[in-house]
């Protein structure tokens, strides 16, 4: 690799680069991001490499590992160029299949994507309905290039931003177009990036530091992780550009340490940028000197907060602290530091490369651009979704996502991690975007999609947030430590049948003063999920509390388990599997459940087969009397009958 | 872990106290743990207090001061999991091994811990041995994943 000391060298490798580049040569790329790894991705990988040598094709095929496309539900993904074409769930037994229909261009139909209501296949990735639906201005990049690798990046127009910025643009006019493009952070409280830009341009003090916050730590959200992993490039290319707007020469990227992949990938792409003369000193000849510092984080929720993020920077227990002076403007070391998150930072190559009347006329009045949201729960296709704002929650869910599986009933969505809340069926017409999910209860957060049905109960779900939060609080403030502990009790007491009258009271005054008492947003969003299920799903709070019944039938104190006798075809599998012997039978012997010794584990329901279903969970009523023993003969009846 | 590699590890990091929390991260990756010699040395060699190490130590999750089992067993208890069914793998494996969440058996073959989110929501419920992702556990089968370990 040679350092580059000018744009017009940067142009020249992009040309070489391009040139040696055939676009119609077959490439197959394969999804090399975390969730299809974890369904093994690196084995197909693997095999693809093993089968290219065998079949005597690895001069003529291109193979790479990309970023996460968004798809994990049908995962392991392979997309093969220039065609397109899109194979799911690929296993390495069907590898040679693949590769020996290369050369003859023909297409093996059984792994194509499945239409689950019309049967129908699709070939083309962009005409399956999970992809066709979004718009794709960030995260599409993720399929185009190798993750590792600086030069498909370059060939795709990686850092002619930071050219543009360094060599045509002043501070000022990079400042100027971000806040012309109303860029909201993506982060959680959607404050306008510019004017985060300004408050740390023109704050005084020496030096200066730009940060990324990919301390992603809501549960069920994992686009920050998609794109570092996937594009890290393109979170460079944004902080320099950062890092030259307000007078900034050294970056920080604060990322979890659960994170191997996206710490490896960023790792790697800052010593590659560093070659080619694109991090370091007077990048490309502009005199502008910029490095970049990883930082893990140890795990803690809290550190996500921006003042929380920093301290823990300089080494030391990430604990918040007032906001009195913004962290823009004094922040680590108490030098001015402008801190965005993953995605925020993502697009501003895109905004400088494009402008800023592009990005604005995507988006919705308040909230401009695209936003990813990663849906994720009771939903049929999980994955990252990137639309633009404004989109409907039903058309996210119904039309991208593909609605609830096994036919359940929708019962809401929880957005904005454990700070946000639950939204009912009733706003399923909402548009997301910032102003909106908080006028409705919730919030935007980093976005985070959990998709809830009828078997999720709505007061399981906020004891859950709450106890996540309890376990999370940094210990600073009162309200926070103790109030959401008493919380934490008071909602399992309720979960378990042993609520009592006031328990709701109690409740919303523990939440008022968490949220006028504590010094940072996980202590004062910290009651939310309780607030907004309490808004939204009173009736399930009243039932737990007033009958001992739980209406989805899922708090394990509050449920029973019934066999229903004109199911049971007495097939002994729950019987065998029923882990404390509770379940009494014999085959072609109806099978009854032992109340007393009964742990509700629920693994009877479980494997059960599903064309008998002969397991029922039983909430607030009595479980019916057991058939006496000369009627649980199973009678047969024959087909047709 | 001997004091050189202590001192490796800290040189990589150019002495800085700053790095402290990287130290550390680099110490538990290694050992799995924490030994108080190791923190004695961090502490004289960064010249940081014992008192803050051991605060940070305890502060942050990735950090254990007791020994780990062979093997790490992480359930996940994301919000996708739970909703699709993870508190009930946890009781599963709890009663199998006979450890709750955050303890490690008296033959150090497994620690048990929970993870908010591993990031691979379309496999939920996931338990991660070993870094190993299994995923759509059910309750029934939950056992069948601690199979083959010793």
């Amino acid at each position: 690799m040679v350092q580059l000391r000018s744009p017009q060298e940067l142009e020249k490798l992009r040309e070489d680069l391009l040139t040696q580049r055939d676009p119609s040569r077959p490439c197959i790329s394969a999804c090399a991001g975390a969730g299809c790894l974890a369904s093994g991705a690196q084995e197909v990988i693997d095999a693809f490499t093993r089968e290219l040598q065998t079949q005597g094709l690895q001069a003529d095929v291109d193979t790479r590992g990309t970023g996460c496309p968004g798809f994990c539900e049908q995962g392991p993904v392979v997309v093969i160029h220039p065609e397109e074409t899109c194979y799911l769930r690929v296993k390495p037994e069907d590898v040679p299949e693949i590769v020996s229909h290369l050369k003859d261009k023909k297409v093996v139909e059984r792994l194509l994507y499945v239409d689950p209501a019309t049967g129908e296949r699709t070939t083309r990735e962009g005409d399956i309905p999970f992809y066709k639906n979004q718009q794709r201005n960030i995260i599409s990049d993720n399929i185009r290039i190798d993750s590792k690798s600086i030069d498909d990046y370059l060939a795709i127009g990686g850092y002619a931003a930071l050219c543009k910025v360094l060599f045509s643009m002043s501070a000022e006019e990079v400042l100027d177009e971000i806040k012309a493009s109303n860029l909201r952070g993506r982060g959680g409280a959607g404050f306008p990036a510019g004017r985060k830009w300004e408050g740390s341009r023109n704050a005084p003090g020496e030096p200066k530091y730009v940060i990324v916050n990919a301390d992603e730590g809501d549960p069920g959200a994992f686009m920050d992780r998609a794109l570092l992993e996937g594009n890290p490039h393109s979170i460079l290319e944004g902080l320099i550009i950062g890092g030259y707007t307000i007078g900034a020469q050294e970056g920080y990227i604060y990322v979890r340490q659960e994170y191997p992949l996206a710490v490896e990938n960023v790792t790697l792409a800052i010593a590659e940028a560093e070659k080619y003369g694109l991090l370091g000193k007077s990048i490309l000849g502009s005199g502008f000197d910029f490095k970049v510092v990883v930082h893990r984080g140890a795990g803690a929720f809290v550190c996500g907060e921006s003042t929380a993020l920093m301290t823990a920077l300089e080494g030391r227990v990430g604990e918040p602290r007032p906001k009195y002076i913004r962290s823009n403007e004094k922040g680590l070391w108490n030098k001015p530091s402008l801190l965005n998150n993953v995605e925020t930072w993502a697009n501003v190559p895109r905004i400088i490369n494009r402008g800023a009347e592009w990005f604005t006329q995507i988006g919705t009045e308040s909230s401009k651009g695209t936003k990813i949201f990663s849906l994720v729960g009771k939903i049929t296709n999980t994955g990252l979704v990137e639309v633009p704002m404004g989109m409907p929650l039903r058309d996210i869910i119904y039309k991208i996502g593909g609605g609830i599986p096994d036919g359940k009933r929708f019962k809401a969505v929880q957005t904005g991690g454990p700070s946000g809340g639950c939204i009912p069926e009733s706003l399923l017409d909402l548009a997301v975007g910032f102003d909106e999910l908080t006028q409705a209860g919730s919030m935007m957060g980093s976005g985070g999609m959990i998709v809830m049905d009828e078997d999720t109960c709505m007061v399981d779900v906020a004891r859950y947030f709450i106890e996540f939060l309890t376990d999370e609080s940094c210990g600073k403030c009162l309200p926070c430590r103790e109030g959401l502990r008493q919380m934490a009790r008071i909602l399992t007491n309720i979960s378990q049948g042993k609520g009592k009258a006031g328990d709701l009271e109690t409740l919303e005054e523990l939440s008022e003063a968490a949220m006028e008492a504590s010094l940072c947003a996980l202590g004062k969003s910290a009651p939310n999920p309780f607030l907004s299920t309490l808004r939204y799903f009173r009736d399930e709070y009243e039932a737990h509390i007033q009958e001992q019944r739980c209406p989805a039938c899922s708090c394990k104190a509050l449920i029973s388990f019934y066999i229903e006798p004109e199911k049971c075809t007495g097939c002994r599998i729950c019987l065998k599997k029923c882990p404390v012997d509770a379940i009494d039978g014999d085959k072609k012997k109806i099978h009854i459940i032992d109340q007393d010794k009964c742990t509700t584990c629920g693994v009877c329901a479980d494997v059960c087969p599903s064309h008998f279903g002969a397991v029922k969970r039983l909430s607030g009523v009595p479980v019916p009397a057991d058939l006496a023993e000369d009627q649980r003969r199973v009678i047969r009846k024959s087909k047709g009958q | 872990m001997d004091n050189d590699r202590i001192d490796q590890i800290i040189d990589q990091h150019q002495g800085d106290a700053s790095a402290l929390i990287q130290v550390l991260l680099d110490i538990q990756r290694e050992l799995h743990w924490l030994p108080k010699e190791a923190l004695q040395r961090v502490s004289e060699r960064l010249a940081v207090d014992y008192a803050r190490i051991q605060h940070i130590a305890t502060f942050y999750k990735a950090f254990s001061l007791v020994p780990k089992g062979r093997h790490q067993v992480h359930v996940c208890v994301g919000t996708a999991c739970h909703v699709r069914g993870a508190p009930r793998i946890l009781d599963t494996l709890q009663d199998h091994t006979g450890i709750k969440a955050g303890e490690t058996d008296l033959e150090l073959k497994f620690s048990l811990e929970t993870v908010n989110c591993l990031g691979c929501c379309a496999l939920g419920p996931v338990v991660e041995i070993n870094g190993k992702a299994h995923g759509n556990v059910s309750t029934a089968d939950a056992a069948d994943v601690l199979k083959g370990y010793e």
